[in-house]
């Protein structure tokens, strides 16, 4: 072996050596919230902490019932009403927005992607809180909806545009109109991706706290009504874990562990989808 | 070229011209496909062959900023007038592309049906008919017919390009346009690829675009010549073989360019 090549061996060891030591970084800070929040939640999960409600400060016992109920509501009334808006402007942006308003929609959508999510809050409390006078499930689904809307536009955007030109020129050689080569051939192709951005989405919203400080609000019981103020997983984390009681410090932990649980169960789906069809993008 | 007189003519170009922006990629080519032929395009890569038709079944305006001068000649109809849709005219003109373009999340039946369901719902049964005629004139019948139902996918290459000219027949069209159909196909496939241009010529006008001279020779009873756009020579087949009028077609067809 000449100096030469010793030294690209020796280069190519050292680094490989550095890659893997900082990809079991990037993994150290799942490992490591993942464990603290096993460690310090999963003592205090039973049946009763998914079945019950919370009881008044200073006594034990209880649960997250509301909070659980309440996650599901908002979160998939956001989903009904971002997942259609979203997906829809992602189709246009990928079959139809190569002119200025395309181009202004792109635009929009990426300042909204960077819009702190605080800000959002405050846009929800503003047009739905304050003229309808209460906090609302409703207002917190908007709000979160609206930090998903363009998220699921982009993500729509970029797996529909991984779609081969050759498929649309085929559905249109057949004499399909242009609506119908989008739906039937370019949608569908895609859609492992699109329902997979989907997810992903979800499980991001699915743990947003700041846009439902100032709209869904939070609440010590339960409720099914989005129109009354309603308490999410992430909210009670919130109002736990800067709460004064040792209890309350408790179920936050055990909280975060079931949020947590949630998000990593959207993603698993979101991974299951993409590798369960076949033929679609990846 | 002379169509003999039992020759109904179906399609023909006058004067056409297609431009991408400002370039002109076919220019001012008048040419005629007479009824159940095949006529071989030939000529060297960029001499505007797949343009040329792509424009006979008004694909190529789908392409940002391209246009067409002059006319495409339908049954005596100009395909370009107003009043036609393109999307209409596509369903009598069907089209096979170089790659095989089999729809991913569509079966194979579904494919060969994809055509078929696009002027509405049809009775299963007639269907089921179409799509096995279908994948019978392309020759596929034999393979597929256990497996109709599974992913288009699981076909070879050889078998799902095919399977989209099963595609492309299943809504019987007037014209089949051939975009070098065998270009990415091992010797096997484009020998049964050529052998269906002829069993299908009885029932369509079929038009080649290839860069195979020896296929070209093989299949077609007409060869239009193309270079830099413009229409060289056309005539018969053997005559363009062998004894061509014009000296660029057979610097080309000897090898000496192109």
């Amino acid at each position: 072996m000449t100096a030469s090549d010793f030294r690209r061996h020796l280069m190519s060891r050292v680094m490989t050596t550095l890659v893997v030591i900082l990809s079991f970084t990037a993994v150290l800070a799942l490992v490591l919230i993942l464990g603290n929040l096993i460690a310090k939640g999963a003592s205090s999960i039973d049946w009763a902490f998914f079945t019950k409600s919370p009881v008044p400060a200073g006594q034990s016992g209880g649960g997250v019932a509301n909070a659980i109920v309440g996650t599901a509501i908002v979160v998939g009334v956001a989903a009904l009403i971002g997942v259609p808006i979203g997906v829809g402007a992602g189709m246009y942006l990928a079959e139809y927005g190569s002119g200025r308003l395309g181009f202004l929609v792109r635009f929009i959508a990426d300042v909204l992607n960077g819009t702190p999510s605080i800000v959002v809050g405050i846009v929800g409390w503003t047009f739905i809180v304050k003229p309808t006078g209460h906090f609302s499930a409703l207002a917190g689904s908007v709000a979160l909806a609206i930090l998903m809307i363009p998220m699921l536009a982009r993500t729509t955007e970029e797996m529909v545009r991984l779609v081969p030109n050759s498929l649309r020129e085929a559905a249109l050689a057949l004499g399909y109109p242009r609506w119908r080569t989008s739906l039937r051939v370019v949608a569908r192709t895609a859609m492992g991706g699109i329902v997979t951005g989907c997810l992903v989405g979800i499980a991001r919203i699915a743990g947003e706290t700041a846009p439902l400080l100032f709209t869904a609000l939070g609440n010590l019981n339960f409720t099914v009504n989005a129109s009354q103020p309603m308490q999410t997983l992430s909210l009670q984390i919130y109002v736990y874990a800067t709460g004064p009681f040792e209890e309350w410090h408790r179920i936050a932990w055990a909280s975060a562990l079931v949020l947590m649980g949630l998000v990593l169960i959207i993603s698993l789906a979101a991974r299951w989808v993409t590798r369960a069809r076949y033929g679609s993008i990846r | 070229m002379v169509a003999s007189a039992n020759t109904r003519l179906r399609l023909e170009t006058a004067h056409l011209t297609a431009l991408f922006g400002q370039h002109r990629a076919v220019r001012d080519v008048t040419l005629l496909f007479p009824a159940n032929t095949v006529t071989a395009i030939i000529g060297p890569s960029g001499c505007g062959k797949s343009t040329l038709l792509r424009c006979l079944n008004r694909m190529h305006e789908l392409t940002p900023g391209a246009s067409v001068e002059g006319e495409v000649l339908l049954d005596d109809v100009n395909i370009y007038a107003p009043d036609v849709n393109p999307v209409e005219l596509r369903r009598r003109v069907g089209m096979v592309f170089q790659r095989p373009t089999p729809f991913p999340t569509m079966s194979i039946y579904d494919n060969v049906a994809a055509g078929l369901k696009v002027n509405g719902r049809k009775p299963r049964a007639e269907v089921d008919d179409a799509v096995s005629q279908a994948l019978q004139q392309a020759a596929l019948w034999e393979e597929v017919k256990d497996r109709l139902h599974t992913s288009a996918l699981d076909l070879s290459g050889g078998q799902q390009q095919r399977l989209c000219i099963a595609r492309a027949v299943a809504p019987a069209p007037e014209i089949l346009l051939l975009d070098e159909p065998t270009a990415s196909l091992d010797p096997a496939g484009t020998q049964r690829i050529e052998e269906l241009c002829h069993a299908l010529k009885r029932l369509y006008t079929i038009v080649i675009v290839t860069h195979n001279m020896q296929q070209a020779a093989r299949v077609s009873d007409y060869t239009a010549f193309m270079y830099l756009g413009s229409l060289i020579e056309v005539g018969r087949t053997d005559e363009i073989f062998t004894k061509p009028k014009v000296e660029q077609t057979e610097a080309y067809i000897t090898g000496r360019f192109g």
